[in-house]
């Protein structure tokens, strides 16, 4: 519910019908939108809506190919100069600069012989400020730093003065990294900000977190607005059934009808996994989950024996770093895996990989007309269905997934959660890493971890965000 | 991280050291002015090289074109420079805006630097013999007066290297300009996200670099006298070698400075240890890449614990 | 047409032809064949070290090859040596060469592996090694290649010279195996993400071995066959092999920053390369300006074929 000061404000950006074209596809078709100062504009749609484009299109990273965009309350001709921040989902830190470098790098008016001291004040201030008791040191290089430092060191940037105080910040997926006390403190310098008159555009998949910080929430499809109203007139039901999807249904389906084997899987931490099996771990991100995952696999999977029949496949969630081979298509991305099954001596079955490959696509439902096509013409959502696809497509036994839904809509997850669970039926085993609780609750048995280490396994009904929460933190507060 | 994978620099400064004991305890009196000033005398153009190379492998590119370019530097140096100072100069910094003007197209094309430098090595070598096709030329007289200074206590190559360190560092580490340079290495869409030109800032680095290997050949001619179109073309691997020994990394903008220096400290006294060694001439080259090989694995040894790489 | 210019080896072949009828020109047709001839012989050399090159390159960044010619000087140091003119040793010869190539392969890999060194510097440092090891084992003495191995290097087969066929038929391999085979799908995938094969069951470390092996052998049977075709090893017979194979490899359409190969586009540009020197040669260039044009002409066609890239 926007203010009646604020409504007489010029809009601080003003976007009025427009228009993003590549090649015949249309990213964003015909989008008017104004955002004013002291607003939260909560952005949610499932991939492919259009939600990047239009960021993108408010922060000057793409210049629409119809219509205009303007900044009216400062009457700045560029996005910079109006005050727009951006802070993206792929992280964008330099690795080697020091967090207070990596701010110079963003603030090019920190000149002089002093920038140096200049640069660590301004970050500590606006790190203490978002993120208090951050711990984070302002001349630390930021590989290493954890991913969750990192993304909260880029969005305390974005937040930082950096010579002219921020007006508008777009927070695209911020707390994808960050566990649940952390993404609290966001979300509540969020609306400090906005109630400060700044303005946020938040995107996020965690429907509760739209909830909790929007004043008002636009819902994209296709390219186009299709809803635009104060977060009030919403529920929760109601914001998916705009996305243009059924809402995903209560708790996890047990694993009742599904026979459960021997034990196939057992690490050192007491990671145990059994035939037919979904085993969720679960904790705090950065942990030691995602680590505890790698390393299962890479001992299990050597890099110098040929494996004749995989015993393991691997989902990554980090699609750029682990998944994606990005010169290839679609096809060749899929059969990776399969490719000594559909070799004969050494040579390969360029038909047998290609109705594999097609199989696939229709089961797992990746939006292409030709799996010829390059794996970077997908949207995000849909290169880590190829991903799936690479993994299940292999007859290998386990299947371990490094919290694969990142950046995947509200439709396909329901798509997955269904898949697996028809896979594991017939006897394969999944460890899956999340971060989110209805994803574990999808699970038959979880492992917390915290600090490396396992800290409680709960089975069936055990499995509630309650436990996991008990599990994750240290329970003992003085007094 | 341990403290060796976190002081980087520890590692170059602990080779060096050792390399220096050894060729003293095999040389007693190399342990002198004079002697240590023998042992580093080509040093110098070896260090400003290898400050060029390390400029251009912090932008994520590397230059094949070194060896040649520092060549041609030379040739020109001893010819027009000797000969028609203006004109010479005017020549010397053409080369330095050549090469700025490389880095800008290697970055708007996108071109592959490995092979746009090597295909200049050739232009480079080209030049070099039109101006110079028989070795010749003479040094101009100021150079080698600076060149064989005799400064108090400490050798001439010595202060030159601390000199060399303590500007480059001041300019690639401490500056702001030196900070976005390595931030192109690090991430150049941050960079040029928050609005800063890449393209200017590669530029800058291959112009620095051009800068810098000009400077070499200067330095290289102030030593030798003369020149000719052949006379620095080992600089290439040395160059490269000497940014590796010095704690260098070839991606992501993780250079210093104080490394290189040392590093090419480093290559030159093995050159000069070999000969001490009263090495077969045979075995002179071999032994080289041997104590390149076992300089590398001492630093793998102890920076190794901090996990895979 | 369009998918024909599309291919990123046609420039390479363009270009040699451009040099070819260039330098034909001047002399009004007169030489074409001997021409022709001399570009195969000699692109032969290039080509097939090229395609060793190109399949470390392929590896991804950082992954090159820099003791090819030492490894050459080395393997036809030794295999003449061992042969000593004497007739009915070829074999043996071509035994010890690929066996050098072996060994050479082995250790650059035990170095890069064992003591993770890049690559650059692995094998720059063990070419050193190489180098002295060939000075050593040569001592300046130029034996000749027995007379039949002799007669087969410089001989032709169907008007083709023999080291050309022998070239094509590594080229058809190399192809067959980068295209058509697991190996080769596992290279690329090594070479566009080694973190992401090795996550999607690629056995990386097998597949980086086996082509620093690869490529070792191919420099040592070149190698064998260039200190045979040109009467003798030279200490210096690899010496223009390194930036070569490089060049030949970029010029060839192959992605210098790994994952993907280009096996015909090699062959082109090896032709290419000694096109153009005798273009230059028979326009009467001194030996500088034909090394400006040289380079001027290598980076433009990397810029050409760049362009392209970036429209399409």
């Amino acid at each position: 519910m926007t203010t009646s000061a604020a409504d007489k404000a010029a809009p601080l950006v003003a976007l009025t019908d427009a228009r993003m074209q590549f090649g015949a596809v249309r990213a964003l078709d015909g989008v008017s939108l104004e955002i004013r100062a002291g607003e939260c504009l909560g952005l949610v749609g499932h991939n492919g809506a259009g939600k990047s484009t239009l960021v993108n299109v408010v922060n000057a990273g793409l210049t629409p190919t119809g219509g205009s965009v303007s900044f009216p309350a400062s009457g700045a001709p560029s996005a910079r100069g109006a005050g727009v921040r951006s802070v993206f989902q792929e992280l964008s830190l330099c690795p080697n600069l020091t967090v207070a470098e990596n701010l110079k790098i963003a603030h090019e008016g920190l000149k002089g012989l002093r920038w140096r001291g200049a640069a660590r004040a301004e970050i500590r201030e606006s790190l203490d400020r978002v993120f208090p008791g951050h711990g984070i040191d302002a001349d630390a290089e930021v590989d290493t730093l954890s991913i969750a430092q990192r993304q909260m060191v880029e969005i305390a940037i974005g937040f930082a003065p950096r010579g002219q105080a921020a007006q508008l910040v777009i927070l695209d997926e911020p707390t994808s990294s960050l566990d649940g006390g952390i993404a609290q403190q966001l979300l509540t310098h969020v609306r400090r900000f906005c109630e400060a008159g700044g303005a946020v555009i938040f995107i996020s998949h965690m429907l509760g977190e739209i909830f909790e910080v929007a004043s008002r929430v636009i819902v994209m499809k296709d390219g186009k607005v299709v809803a635009d109203r104060p977060a009030g007139e919403f529920t929760r039901k109601g914001l998916v059934d705009a996305m243009g999807h059924v809402a995903p249904e209560g708790t996890g389906a047990a694993a009742a009808e599904r026979r459960i084997g021997v034990e196939v899987v057992r690490t050192p931490e007491g990671l145990t996994a059994r035939e037919g099996e979904i085993v969720g771990l679960s904790g705090l991100a950065g942990h030691g989950q995602a680590e505890a995952l790698a390393r299962l696999y890479l001992d299990t999977a050597s890099a110098w024996r040929r494996p004749g029949a995989a015993r393991m496949v691997f989902v990554a969630g980090d699609r750029g770093r682990d998944g994606v081979l990005p010169l290839w298509s679609i096809l060749r991305n899929v059969s990776v895996s399969i490719l000594p099954e559909i070799a004969r001596r050494g040579l390969l079955d360029r038909t047998r990989e290609a109705a594999v490959a097609k199989d696939w696509k229709r089961r797992i439902g990746i939006r292409t007309d030709d799996v010829a096509n390059p794996i970077l013409s997908l949207s995000g959502g849909n290169q880590q269905k190829v991903l799936f696809a690479r993994a299940l497509a292999s007859a290998a036994p386990v299947v371990v997934m490094d919290d694969p839904m990142r950046g995947v809509d509200v439709g396909t997850k329901q798509d997955v959660y269904a898949m697996i669970r028809a896979e594991a039926a017939k006897g394969r085993t999944f460890l899956w890493y999340s971060t989110e609780t209805e994803e574990v609750r999808q699970c038959d048995r979880v492992f917390v971890f915290r600090d490396g280490a396992i800290s409680a396994e709960l089975t069936g009904a055990d499995i509630t965000e309650e436990r996991i929460l008990e599990a994750s933190f240290e329970m003992q507060d003085a007094g | 991280m341990n403290f060796l994978a976190r002081h980087r620099i520890v590692l170059p400064i602990v080779s060096l050291a050792v390399l220096l004991a050894a060729t003293f305890w095999m040389q007693p009196r190399a342990m002198s002015y004079f002697g240590v000033n023998l042992l580093f005398n080509l040093a110098v153009p070896i260090a400003l090289a290898t400050i060029a190379q390390m400029l251009i492998i912090m932008v994520n590119d590397i230059d094949l074109s070194t060896g040649a370019f520092v060549s041609l530097a030379a040739c020109v140096t001893a010819t027009l420079l000797n000969d028609a100072p203006l004109f010479g100069a005017l020549v010397l910094a053409g080369l330095v805006l050549a090469y700025a003007v490389l880095g800008a197209v290697i970055h708007a094309l996108a071109l592959p630097a490995i092979v746009v430098t090597l295909g200049m090595s050739f232009v480079w070598g080209g030049l070099a013999l039109v101006l110079l096709p028989s070795p010749g030329g003479a040094s101009p007289g100021w150079i080698r007066t600076l060149m064989t200074v005799k400064p108090p206590l400490v050798p001439m190559a010595v202060v030159a290297a601390i000199l060399i360190a303590a500007v480059t560092h001041l300019l690639v580490i401490r500056s702001g300009i030196g900070t976005m340079l390595r931030g192109v290495g690090g991430n150049a869409r941050a960079v040029a996200r928050s609005g800063g030109s890449v393209m200017r800032l590669k530029a800058l680095a291959y112009g620095l670099a051009g800068l810098f290997n000009v400077l070499a050949g200067m330095a290289l001619v102030g030593l030798t006298t003369s020149a000719d179109a052949n006379i620095a073309l080992r600089y290439t691997l040395l160059s490269i070698a000497g940014v590796i020994l010095g704690g260098g990394e070839f991606t992501g903008g993780k250079v210093s400075p104080t490394g290189a220096v040392i590093g090419a400290l480093t290559l030159t006294l093995a050159a000069s240890f070999l000969s001490f060694l009263r090495l077969s001439p045979d075995w002179q080259i071999g032994a080289q890449g041997a104590i390149l090989i076992l300089v590398l694995t001492a630093r793998l040894l102890f920076t190794r614990r901090s996990g895979p790489a | 047409m369009s998918a024909l210019i599309a291919r990123p080896w046609i420039w390479s072949w363009l270009a040699a032809a451009l040099a070819f009828a260039l330098t034909v020109s001047l002399t009004g047709g007169r030489g074409a064949g001997e021409l022709a001839y001399a570009a195969l012989s000699f692109g032969a050399f290039a080509a097939i070290v090229g395609m060793g090159q190109m399949l470390v390159i392929t590896l991804g960044p950082g992954n090159v090859d820099l003791s090819i010619p030492a490894t050459m000087t080395l393997a036809g140091t030794l295999a003449l040596k061992a042969m000593g003119s004497d007739p009915g040793t070829a074999a043996m010869g071509l035994a010890i060469a690929l066996a050098v190539g072996l060994g050479v392969g082995l250790a650059n890999f035990a170095l890069i592996y064992l003591l993770r060194l890049p690559p650059i510097i692995a094998t720059l440092a063990a070419s050193l090694i190489y180098q002295s090891l060939a000075i050593w084992s040569n001592r300046g003495l130029r034996i000749k290649p027995p007379e039949g191995l002799a007669d087969f290097s410089t001989g032709r087969t169907l008007a083709v010279p023999n080291v050309a066929w022998v070239g094509l038929a590594i080229a058809v391999v190399v192809w067959v195996v980068l295209e058509r085979s697991t190996w080769g799908r596992w290279l690329m995938a090594t070479g566009q993400n080694m973190r992401a094969a090795r996550l999607a069951g690629v056995p990386v470390q097998r597949v980086r071995f086996a082509t620093y092996l690869a490529v070792a052998v191919l420099a040592g049977l070149t190698g064998y066959l260039l200190a045979s075709f040109s009467g003798g090893a030279a200490l210096n017979m690899g010496q223009e092999y390194l930036l070569m194979s490089i060049a030949v490899v970029v010029i060839g359409g192959s992605s210098i920053a790994g994952g993907y190969s280009n096996v015909p586009g090699v062959w082109g540009a090896a032709l290419f390369m000694f096109l153009v020197v005798s273009m230059l040669n028979s326009y009467g260039a001194p030996a500088g300006l034909r090394l400006v044009l040289t380079g001027t002409i290598i980076i433009g066609i990397v810029i050409a074929a760049s362009t392209r890239r970036v429209r399409t």
